[in-house]
């Protein structure tokens, strides 16, 4: 009953529609420029792993990959760190201001990241963290704890009361409990929210880009300088393309379950 | 649900709202402070009080014609997306595989495009469309239609919405599958014992079931495509003329490409109110609905 007629069909050229213009960025990454422009082939009839080796070797490309990772890793620790007592606190009890507070944060997880831009950029560099990973982790903060806090909060209100009470009367404090009993409790909470603050930072370029010059600078922005430049490099482009969705990729699996979940902020 | 009241719980809090403000209301204080003045330069600045925001809704000013266009543009674009994505989604859910293997294969597909970086997104449909080394843009060219974003508004237009269903419409799908499976079976067994047809069963039972899903998928695609600046930025660049340059590119425009910071600061808040109304709706929905608890999910 769950079906529609010709289910399989639509299914099929829904998925084929999702695939195809991946499978062409792959294909791409896997030709030499030459046999891009002057051909058109539907799989690389000369493959070569050139473009990929040039990432890895040249410093200017592979250190974009390793200034977005930094910056991501630093949001997401901070993200769950603070995120963590306080969906504790809005799940467990009422206080003066918590929906507004609730809504509060909820409306810079959907403030455009276009109006943050130029202050942001004035604000941290008049605290000299302009063009280091700390700036674009801190910036991202503001769409990352918001959802971290929606997320677990779902999860520890999936929690039954009995547990927190019968621990504090086994004569545990709180931070023992939380440490030893919650956080054990809700780990696959904790890794869905993991996962999303670690994907919306990875995908995210506005901020990344204004908030850094030359040391920072995330795979995303030298991507785009490429895009820009004269005499385009195609093969290299794809090739660089294709490393940016291998890690969202490699963890997909785990998470596949949670995935409306976390883009619903833990309300699904 | 009976919480207890206890103000302590806002020292679990304080960290989240000390991080989060430092972010938010710092920024938005500097915002605020901009959009009343006027710059010469050199760090001069003028009172300005509303000029900047009556400008802004005058169509007849260069800020307030660029301003309603792009506006009237994001508008069109996110009816037209959510036109397409809304039944689109709907039909992929329900074309969803039932059990096995299959359905976490089609969940894992589903979700790809969704965790590629944006600006990715947008390299990947700017090669794929492109006439001259772009699978799409080349199979429509031999097929004998003129296809060219770069320099034909229309397909500008096509290619950005095109790349918006295949890069959001498994969130909707993924939302309403989501939805479908806290359907207990009873109800279609039901459904079976009286003779209902597929589409009594579509509107009577599953419909109303995704009714808080969709709501949320509307919500959330609503926002994001109202915001959004990297995708069509990178393939059209706001172009061909401004013909694709929504809200978000406009303010990118005004603000760091001329630093015209009363302007930029000025559309900033009037955008930034548009967004907090809709989020308002969207806040209500899901706390209201909060009654029914999060659906229990899959395996594990």
């Amino acid at each position: 009953m769950h079906s529609i007629p010709g289910r399989r069909v639509i299914l099929i050229t829904f998925l084929i529609f999702l695939l195809l213009p991946i499978y062409w960025l792959v294909n791409m990454s896997f030709k030499t420029n030459a046999e891009i422009v002057s051909t058109m082939t539907l799989w690389p009839h000369q493959p070569t792993l050139e473009n990929y080796k040039r990432i890895f070797t040249d410093e200017s490309w592979y250190s974009g990959y390793i200034n977005s990772l930094t910056y991501v890793l630093i949001n997401t620790v901070i993200s769950i760190a603070v995120a963590l007592p306080a969906a504790y606190g809005f799940s467990r009890y009422r206080f003066l201001g918590d929906k507004h507070l609730f809504f509060w944060l909820l409306s810079n997880r959907m403030a455009p990241a276009a109006v943050y831009a130029l202050p942001f950029f004035n604000l941290y560099s008049a605290i000299n963290l302009f063009d280091t990973p700390w700036a674009v982790a801190l910036a991202h903060c503001i769409f990352n704890v918001p959802l971290a806090v929606w997320i677990l909060e779902g999860f520890v209100s999936g929690v039954p009361r009995e547990i927190d009470e019968t621990a504090f009367l086994d004569g545990y404090s709180f931070p023992r409990f939380f440490i030893k009993i919650l956080v054990p409790l809700i780990a696959s909470g904790i890794g869905v929210a993991a996962f999303f603050c670690f994907m919306f930072s990875w995908v995210e370029l506005l901020l990344a880009r204004t908030l850094t010059s030359v040391n920072a600078k995330p795979i995303s922005a030298i991507m785009t300088r490429t895009v820009s430049a004269a005499g385009m490099d195609w093969g290299l482009l794809a090739a660089a393309g294709v490393l940016t969705i291998i890690p969202g990729a490699l963890v997909i699996w785990f998470v596949r379950n949670y995935i409306a979940r976390g883009f619903a902020l833990g309300r699904v | 649900m009976d919480k207890t009241i206890n103000q302590k719980a806002w020292f679990l809090v304080l960290p989240v709202f000390l991080v989060v403000a430092f972010s938010a209301i710092l920024p938005l204080m500097t915002v605020v402070n901009y959009s009343m003045q006027d710059t010469f330069g050199n760090n001069q600045f003028f009172w300005n009080g509303v000029g900047w925001f009556k400008e802004l809704l005058d169509p007849s000013t260069d800020l307030g014609g660029r301003f309603l266009a792009s506006l009237g543009r994001n508008l069109l674009f996110s009816a037209i997306i959510l036109a397409i994505e809304v039944p689109l989604g709907i039909v992929v859910a329900l074309s969803m595989p039932r059990d096995g293997w299959s359905v976490a294969a089609c969940l894992v597909i589903l979700a790809l495009p969704l965790l590629i970086p944006w600006n990715v997104v947008g390299t990947i449909w700017q090669i794929f469309g492109r006439p001259d080394i772009g699978l799409l843009g080349y199979t429509l060219n031999s097929l004998g239609i003129n296809y060219n974003y770069v320099s034909n508004e229309f397909d500008a237009w096509a290619t950005v919405i095109v790349m918006d269903v295949w890069h959001w419409t498994s969130l909707v799908a993924l939302l309403c599958y989501a939805g479908l499976k806290s359907i207990p079976d009873a109800y279609y067994q039901a459904a079976q014992i009286d003779g209902a047809s597929r589409w009594a069963v579509f509107t009577a039972i599953q419909l109303p079931k995704m009714n808080r899903v969709l709501l949320i998928a509307v919500l959330l695609r609503f926002m994001d495509s109202f915001m959004i600046y990297t995708e069509p930025f990178v393939v059209t660049g706001g172009g061909p003329g401004n013909s694709t340059t929504f809200v978000s590119i406009e303010l990118v425009k005004i603000a760091l490409g001329q630093f015209d910071l009363g302007k930029a600061a000025a559309l900033s808040l009037v955008y930034n109110l548009i967004i907090l109304i809709v989020c308002w709706v969207f806040y209500t929905v899901m706390t209201n609905a909060g009654a029914e608890r999060p659906v229990k999910q899959g395996a594990e």
